[in-house]
């Protein structure tokens, strides 16, 4: 379920492009001078995400389900088989995300607590997972905003519910660079537990494991 | 700790052999759903085109409408603003249809129906008798952006059951208490055909579907479709067609110029 979010995310993203390239108005600016605008020609020129919002809005509109489904099952598999406990954030996890933070860019040395997940992993993965549902949410406020008027409101009008929806995706590809940049850091023994389930460690560990 | 029936305690060669084991399981059953979805996305991808998309796409937007149509309120109202809400004149998007001369004195809305010879025309003086309505809602454009908007005119709703339209048996419409009589979809055209729209016709009478002469409270300008123009609150903006010159009720899904082109048929949001 973790890996087919690789796929689906690329066709979300990949089409959801095609969508915006419509009205790619957003930008980041200060005092009215834009710094970087979302996105500039060349990037949907390079990318072939020119003229395609009909397609993009069927592919978009039928691996929606995909993404939802996934990301529905997912969850449900992690309370049903109480991987959430590894997951969600507890009492520790401000004070060890910190450390954590502190051990990668070197300011630590000591080494971390042996566990499956520490806490900037907590924060990260807990946060991505709300990010699915974020997208979810504010999918259907843009997707139907005369039905779901109410949701649509509630995210600040049917404009900023859209631009919600496109933040969120900015966000994803932001972690998505960390995510691959730790993975990389992590080594091989790491991406064959991603892979396998399953990690090497040292007997005398395996009783904090 | 229930983590712990998952620690295993091989030592030495045995650990790096069942390690190799499960690396290579993984690494096999990763390659062929690798394999399986890159043929599964060749197979969509190359899909025949059913009006400008894979068919397989186009059954999907099919199933999205349906789900749409069954779990939506078609009493549902889009959201109004007050009128100090529209800023400026309205925006102008597209201009297709539009290209030849109008001759507003001589306006004619041809009206028919399918399976009945007999046409009817109306003038934009006797439309002007009708009651008329005034909206000021959010137009919502499928290229991403959303505008509130005044549109003035005679409801939809009103339209057919003053002039009697859109039924079977050529009595007046009653939509709530005999909608079996209403013909399926209705047919809005520019009068050369060259630009066209179909609507099923829940949302041709649904209460914020307007024949429009104003927006923003001006006449009509020639690229907004004057003399007459559609304007339905509960879809996407390509629906509401500009220079409205014939519409037919029928039981046929009508053609629809967008849809024609990739785009979804129903476009209700």
């Amino acid at each position: 379920m973790h890996w087919i979010n690789a796929p689906l995310l690329t066709i979300m993203i990949w089409s959801g492009l095609l969508i915006y390239w419509a009205n790619d108005l957003y930008a980041i600016s200060i005092g009215g001078v834009t710094l970087f605008h979302f996105f500039p020609d060349w990037f949907y020129r390079v990318l072939g995400l020119e003229h395609g919002l009909a397609v993009g809005m069927a592919y978009h509109f039928t691996f929606m389900w995909f993404f939802a489904i996934n990301g529905f099952c997912y969850v449900l598999y992690t309370f049903l088989s109480g991987e959430w406990r590894h997951l969600l954030p507890n009492r520790h996890t401000p004070r060890e995300a910190w450390q954590v933070v502190l051990h990668d860019v070197g300011l630590r040395k000591a080494p971390l607590p042996r566990a499956k997940f520490n806490g900037a992993q907590r924060l990260a993965y807990t946060g991505v997972i709300l990010m699915g549902a974020g997208s979810l949410v504010t999918a259907l406020a843009i997707y139907k905003p005369t039905q779901l008027a109410w949701l649509t409101g509630l995210l600040g009008g049917y404009a900023w519910a859209r631009a919600e929806h496109f933040a969120l995706v900015i966000g994803y590809v932001l972690f998505f660079i960390v995510h691959i940049a730790q993975v990389i850091r992590a080594g091989w023994n790491n991406f064959r537990a991603m892979v396998t389930g399953y990690e090497l460690v040292p007997v005398e560990e395996q009783s904090h494991a | 700790m229930p983590e712990a029936k998952k620690v295993r305690t091989l030592d030495g060669d045995p650990a790096k052999q069942e390690m190799r084991r499960l690396t290579r399981r993984s690494l096999i059953t990763g390659g062929v759903a690798a394999l399986a979805g890159l043929g599964g996305w060749g197979w969509l991808t190359t899909a025949g085109l059913e009006d400008g998309l894979p068919w397989p796409l186009r059954r999907m937007l099919g199933f999205n409408q349906r789900l749409g149509e069954t779990l939506h309120s078609a009493a549902r109202l889009a959201p109004t603003f007050p009128d100090a809400a529209v800023q400026g004149p309205a925006r102008t998007n597209g201009l297709i249809g539009l290209a030849s001369g109008i001759d507003a004195e001589n306006w004619q809305l041809r009206l028919q129906h399918e399976g009945r010879a007999a046409e009817r025309s109306l003038t934009l003086q006797e439309l002007q008798k009708l009651p008329r309505t005034d909206l000021v809602t959010e137009l919502k454009c499928v290229e991403g952006w959303s505008e509130v908007m005044h549109f003035g005119g005679v409801r939809f709703l009103d339209f057919v059951i003053h002039l009697g339209l859109g039924t079977r048996s050529g009595r007046v419409p009653d939509p709530e208490g005999n909608p079996q009589d209403l013909y399926r979809y209705v047919y809005l055209a520019t009068p050369e055909e060259d630009y066209y729209v179909g609507l099923d016709m829940a949302s041709a009478v649904h209460p914020q579907t307007v024949l429009c002469e104003t927006m923003n409270w001006q006449p009509l300008s020639r690229q907004h479709g004057a003399p007459l123009r559609l304007y339905v609150a509960v879809k996407y903006g390509y629906k509401s067609l500009k220079r409205v010159g014939l519409i037919r009720f029928q039981d046929q899904r009508p053609p629809d110029y967008w849809a024609e082109r990739g785009y979804d048929w129903y476009a209700g949001h």
